[in-house]
């Protein structure tokens, strides 16, 4: 037992400090993550930030263009636009963590097994994930919600289960090189169990990147969900999300821009976001890299 | 080669059966069915009725029978009727839709091409310049950005601030009326928009892979040969770089041939082009299961063919990849 408590920390902490003065030197990565932090903070805070009641709407300010009283206009029931998107950015962070999280859940225990055991569960497994790359997703996604009725737990399960795939093979392909490794040789030597072996030692040390892959993942999440909300079957008005405002945009194209300006800008800074500060969290932590 | 071409068609087989079998019992499995979908549309409808309409389906067996059957008939190619109300045979439905879908995607993908491979190798020839860091900054925002807003916001642009292209659809009202070359700046006018929008993403992922595999063959010692001798930098660049830095990238075009025949839903809903996109969209709100189930058949088998596509040709182009070793994708 008291050997166990000594290995949890896999990285010394040396080399954490490495990492970090690595992440440190990519000025966009670290920028990307305030973003993504700021945008939390966002989400969370939402009620306190919002000039208005999002759903509030007025019949005397149909459509306005941006002003002092509303910074990015109101849409054609007069709700407050930046409300609403400060509301949507909940739609947005929730979809893209839930989906995110049931994927790398699935992807790991997948992975996992296959490379663990081998063999024909390997083969097994790996043929299935194959099915799955192979089905055509949007056409997965869209047959899915449209039989099961769009809502935003659909919406998250759907694209959490529908992308699992890739961390599926990047865990297997962790585990495997893992596995011949001494440090897991000497555990089996000493007479620990599978599972043991597989949580204590092996997957601790195959969590980093699965980590950048998740972050990258909410970044395409983020995307996928406000396009299924653009066809209509994301997030059900009167919920506001970046997506569903954006159909409000189309609908007003002729006459009110900031309608579909504004909450694209939103979706494309987050998706930004998060991908530069997942590139830089892996560039930091690939030793390759390194000068 | 030949072996392992017919190794990889063996084994895409079974898991177009997989796709197929997993659609079929999800479609069967979500709640309601297509009939309760028609009565709908005729509210009169008795039970009788339906249980008629049940029964001509073939709605009242089992659903490993009906997959049975199903699959029966479409190995003959026959994908059946629509569940619409037009009831036309479901191939003739695709048929209309394929030349749209087909010729936006193919003129989008040589655009990508022929665009992006100069790009990429302008950017790899001039690492960390102002071009580059341009290129770069593009890329990043390529990615980021939802195609259906760069939709709109090119509507909002060129469509209603300038008016100078039309923003929905593939004609104009008047195009019977129109003289020859009206007729043709007409469709082609239509076009800008969509394939401008549809290429953005490609063009972004396509110039930085071009980059990327530029800069690897640079750093290969037969180039440092190459310019030890004594040839040109320009000569070595474009005659021993880029023949080999390219195959990479040409090879992609097999990853893109889903979308060929696919389309993609948002692009054609947005500009409401009737293509293939458009269908499958209409296909699964109305549970046009027929529809649905060849559009399936389509899209599975050209992903499967186009990873074979894209691990064949690497193989042909590149001899130094000894295909024997490589596992199925």
């Amino acid at each position: 037992m008291a050997g166990s408590a000594a290995r949890r920390t896999t990285r010394p902490t040396a080399q954490r400090a490495v990492v970090w003065r690595q992440f440190r030197k990519n000025r966009l990565a670290v920028g990307g993550g305030l973003v993504v932090v700021a945008l939390g903070l966002v989400a969370a805070l939402a009620p306190l930030l919002a000039p208005y009641d999002p759903a509030a709407y007025d019949v005397k300010q149909i459509l306005l263009s941006p002003s002092a009283a509303h910074w990015f206009g109101t849409d054609q029931l007069g709700r407050d636009v930046l409300s609403r998107m400060l509301f949507g950015s909940r739609i947005s962070m929730a979809v893209g963590f839930v989906s995110i999280g049931i994927a790398v859940l699935v992807g790991t225990l997948i992975g996992t097994v296959a490379a663990y055991y081998g063999g024909r569960v390997d083969e097994v497994l790996m043929r299935f994930v194959d099915l799955m790359l192979n089905f055509p997703r949007f056409f997965l996604l869209l047959t899915l919600i449209a039989l099961l009725r769009p809502s935003i737990w659909v919406i998250m399960a759907v694209i959490g289960f529908t992308g699992w795939m890739g961390l599926a093979r990047l865990v297997r392909g962790e585990i495997l090189s893992l596995r011949e490794r001494e440090f897991v040789q000497g555990a089996r030597a000493l007479g620990a169990p599978d599972l043991r072996i597989m949580f204590r030692h092996i997957l601790p040390n195959a969590l980093v990147p699965v980590l950048v892959s998740a972050t990258l993942g909410v970044a395409g999440a983020i995307l996928t969900e406000s396009g299924l909300s653009f066809l209509g079957l994301g997030v059900q008005p009167p919920t506001p999300s970046w997506g569903n405002i954006l159909i409000d945009g189309k609908a007003n194209i002729e006459i009110a821009w900031w309608l579909s300006v504004f909450p694209g800008l939103a979706i494309l800074m987050t998706v930004l976001a998060y991908n530069l500060f997942g590139e830089g969290l892996r560039d930091a932590l690939d030793p390759r890299l390194r000068r | 080669m030949f072996g392992y071409l017919i190794r990889r068609l063996l084994i895409s087989i079974p898991l177009l059966l997989g796709i197929l079998c997993l659609s079929f019992v999800m479609l069967k499995l979500a709640p309601g069915e297509p009939t309760i979908v028609q009565q709908d549309l005729q509210a009169r409808a008795t039970g009788a009725q339906r249980e008629t309409l049940r029964q001509l389906y073939g709605l009242d067996k089992p659903v490993y029978e009906q997959f049975g059957r199903w699959l029966w008939r479409v190995v003959r190619l026959d994908f059946g009727r629509s569940y619409s109300p037009d009831g036309r045979p479901v191939l003739d439905k695709i048929a209309e839709r394929i030349p749209i879908t087909l010729g936006l995607n193919l003129l989008e993908t040589i655009i990508i091409f022929a665009v992006a491979v100069p790009l990429g190798i302008l950017s790899a020839t001039r690492q960390y310049s102002l071009f580059d860091k341009a290129m770069t900054v593009f890329v990043f925002v390529g990615f980021a950005t939802p195609d259906f807003w760069l939709a709109l916001l090119v509507m909002i642009l060129f469509g209603v601030q300038l008016g100078w292209l039309p923003i929905s659809g593939l004609r104009s009202l008047n195009f019977e009326y129109l003289p020859f070359w009206a007729q043709a700046w007409d469709i082609v006018s239509h076009l800008v928009l969509p394939i401008l929008v549809a290429s953005i993403g490609g063009l972004a992922g396509l110039s930085r892979y071009m980059r990327g595999s530029l800069l690897e063959v640079i750093r290969q010692d037969y180039i440092r040969t190459a310019l030890a001798k004594g040839l040109s930098k320009r000569v070595v660049i474009y005659k021993h770089g880029v023949r080999n830095a390219v195959i990479p990238v040409v090879t992609l075009f097999g990853l893109m041939l889903p979308g060929l025949l696919g389309g993609s839903v948002i692009i054609e809903t947005v500009f409401a082009i009737p293509g293939m996109g458009q269908l499958f969209y209409q296909s699964a709100f109305s549970r046009d299961e027929p529809v649905l189930m060849a559009l399936i058949v389509i899209g599975a088998s050209l992903s499967l063919l186009g990873n074979i596509l894209a691990d064949v040709s690497y193989a042909i182009v590149d001899p130094r990849i000894r295909v024997s070793g490589r596992r199925g994708v």
